[in-house]
């Protein structure tokens, strides 16, 4: 890989990004997770960016880092005691186990990206147009109106359906 | 130019992150947010062969996997009170009955 100002901020993204999944992974207290999740969502936002998606780098950090993560906050904030955090967790064998799957995981996706041959990514045909909120926009109006209408019936779905979930009474 | 195959490294360890979270917290919502990252990484995949093949309709994909993940989490957040109001505890290990 050339020494490129992409290439540099990919690098430092692309660090930076796993350091917080990392720390998501690895925190005990569920704030601190959150914290690092939020960091997550800002690097992989300016991954996006670099990949030309303007629209999605700005939804990731509108509805991820702000209206998800408010959720996820809102929820900690209710629920804990603050102090479930501090016993030590135990972990059983299967757990570990189940670690070990993932790494296994990670070790078959190697093996298939490294097949891929080293292609880097060419000038765009439309660069201008790339990413932008009217070319995502047009599209999904005209080619994906269908599945656009249907993920407003899910969200509405998904609001009556969390409403009386966790409702005491209704 | 960064390779489409970085991006491709970078969301296969995301995964893999995410994937152990899963596998290993014990706590329900750090494993939500476990879920949060996998589908990130399944996000970021799309992305990057968007922009390989100059073709905007991973973008769309992208857009959905968005709307879909902010449903799920509205929904698992319910059910994680809904389980701590009967059991007064967000461990997984502890909840293993649908009834009740």
């Amino acid at each position: 890989m050339p020494f490129t100002a992409e290439s540099v901020t990919f690098s430092i993204f692309a660090f930076f990004t796993i350091v917080t999944a990392l720390g998501v992974v690895l925190s005990r207290n569920p704030v601190y997770a959150a914290m690092n999740l939020v960091g997550t969502f800002f690097f992989l936002a300016g991954i996006y960016a670099l990949l030309v998606a303007h629209l999605i780098a700005f939804m990731q950090i509108l509805v991820y880092a702000g209206a998800v993560m408010v959720l996820f906050l809102f929820v900690i904030m209710l629920l804990s005691t603050g102090e479930e955090h501090l016993e030590p967790e135990r972990h059983r064998l299967m757990q570990y186990v189940g670690v070990l799957g993932a790494v296994g995981l990670l070790a078959v996706l190697s093996s298939v990206i490294a097949r891929i041959p080293d292609s880097s990514m060419g000038p765009l045909p439309d660069a201008a147009r790339f990413g932008t909120v009217k070319a995502v926009g047009t599209m999904l109006f005209t080619e994906f109106l269908l599945p656009f209408e249907v993920t407003s019936l899910l969200l509405l779905v998904a609001i009556v359906g969390a409403v009386v979930v966790a409702k005491e009474r209704i | 130019m960064v390779p489409i195959t970085y991006y491709l490294w970078l969301a296969a360890l995301l995964f893999t992150v995410g994937l152990a979270g899963v596998l290993l917290k014990r706590n329900a919502l750090i494993v939500m947010m476990s879920v949060e990252l996998m589908l990130n990484a399944a996000n970021l995949t799309f992305l990057a062969f968007a922009r390989q093949s100059g073709n905007i309709q991973g973008h769309a994909i992208a857009f959905f996997v968005i709307a879909v993940a902010a449903a799920e989490a509205a929904v698992g957040l319910a059910i994680v009170i809904a389980i701590y109001r009967t059991r007064g505890a967000v461990n997984v290990d502890e909840v293993r009955a649908l009834r009740e």
